[in-house]
């Protein structure tokens, strides 16, 4: 049954045979860049110890590298990139909000009930 | 990729009514909303993960030391080997689904269905791999390890008089902790009387470490390992539909769309858990 009250967005969407082929180039770039990263990742799990690099160096690469490849996953994979504006600010916005500001509380919180437990040799 | 949303519209006409300004179907969007919600349970679970490792930085385990093991490769020593398999894994199979997804937006029903049958294996494979990652998790060394006092802190073997580790307090004269301390004579005997045989890990104990690293790990793998398998069965459902041809009678495969959605939300999920369980 033809229904006339929805627009059918996803009509619109159709690609052919050649930007199909620059779609697919970008996918399997992407595929590399997040195989690299891993296998960087896992690298640097394994070596950072035996090649003298600070902890907390590392700490802050492995975020940085996870974040580069969670956006190469929602821009590209997930079509975010071709979204409009308002969407990506929609859902962005408000969820970046409220995970910096838990990650804030929770890890100074954190960082004050460690140095408690070290001050009085408590183990729990 | 061409579409609605990628047109210049002017803002008077877009959000003047009779159309969507986000230029985008009611089931796309609301599977969007339920992905951020979803990203918001994990992000709990993960910022509750790096609050009790901050909290407990100096008895909390590194992964490296305990996931080590590989299938059919018996004691060789392979750290993060497996979990980066598995994470390749997910990855490879998340770039079938976009393939399929692309595939879709050609109208091309063959190649659907192809890209959409190797993600299913990717997804069963995934999961494959996890229930013997479980397994040998559980089950954990055959030595095992010795904890003293319920004091993750005093862990070690029983050893006899010549230094051997042994696994009988019968046979054992002393006890050698995790940091190298030797403990002989009476001393011993109070540890003999106050120690457990550790083997493994569950939710009670945890051969590994603070017994929070077992059950952050049952916890966080087996919340996303549900994902998984939930999107593994809706693969095949949509997959089932693309056989039957009826998105092909729709006009558009905005179904494999939406379901690939939740399963590079999936993957998404991994990336993090694999850097903040297994990496820091």
């Amino acid at each position: 049954m033809e229904r006339d009250d929805i627009i059918e967005y996803s009509l619109d969407t159709h690609h052919n045979e050649e930007q199909g082929k620059a779609i697919r180039k970008k996918i399997y770039f992407v595929t590399m860049l997040l195989s690299v990263i891993t296998i960087a990742e896992v690298a640097l799990g394994v070596w950072w110890n035996s090649m003298g690099l600070p902890w907390e160096l590392v700490k802050y690469t492995f975020i940085i590298l996870t974040l580069v490849k969670a956006a190469y996953i929602i821009v590209v994979f997930m079509h975010l990139g071709d979204e409009r504006k308002s969407f990506k600010q929609i859902l962005l916005i408000p969820y970046l909000l409220f995970i910096a500001y838990l990650l804030f509380i929770l890890l100074v919180e954190a960082w004050y009930v460690y140095d408690i437990r070290m001050q009085f040799n408590w183990l729990f | 990729m061409a579409g609605e949303a990628s047109k210049q519209i002017d803002s008077k006409e877009l959000w003047g009514g009779g159309r969507s300004p986000l230029s985008m179907s009611y089931g796309k969007m609301m599977m969007w909303f339920f992905l951020v919600s979803d990203a918001l349970t994990f992000g709990g679970l993960l910022a509750a993960l790096g609050f009790m490792r901050q909290k407990y930085a100096d008895v909390w385990p590194v992964s490296e030391d305990v996931f080590h093991s590989f299938p059919f490769t018996g004691d060789a020593h392979l750290p993060l080997m497996y979990v980066a398999l598995m994470t390749f894994i997910l990855i490879v199979s998340s770039v079938t689904m976009v393939l399929a997804v692309e595939a879709g937006h050609r109208m091309d029903k063959k190649k659907v269905v192809f890209w959409m049958a190797l993600t299913v294996i990717g997804g069963l494979f995934f999961l494959l791999s996890q229930v013997w990652e479980w397994s040998h998790y559980i089950h954990g060394t055959e030595a095992g390890v010795w904890e003293f006092f319920h004091n993750v802190k005093l862990r070690g073997h029983l050893v006899d008089g010549t230094g051997n580790m042994v696994n009988e307090i019968a046979q054992a004269t002393g006890v050698q902790l995790l940091d190298g301390t030797v403990i002989t004579g009476n001393e011993a005997t109070k540890y003999f009387e106050n120690g457990v045989h550790v083997h493994g890990a569950n939710l009670h104990i945890n051969e590994y470490g603070h017994q929070l690293y077992a059950d952050f790990f049952f916890f966080v793998t087996g919340f996303h390992g549900f994902h998984v398998f939930t999107g593994v069965v809706f693969n095949i459902i949509i997959m089932i539909g693309a056989i039957q041809g009826r998105y092909e009678a729709r006009g558009h495969y905005e179904m494999v769309e939406k379901v690939g959605l939740y399963w590079h939300f999936v993957d998404l999920v991994w990336v993090f858990v694999f850097t903040i369980y297994y990496l820091l």
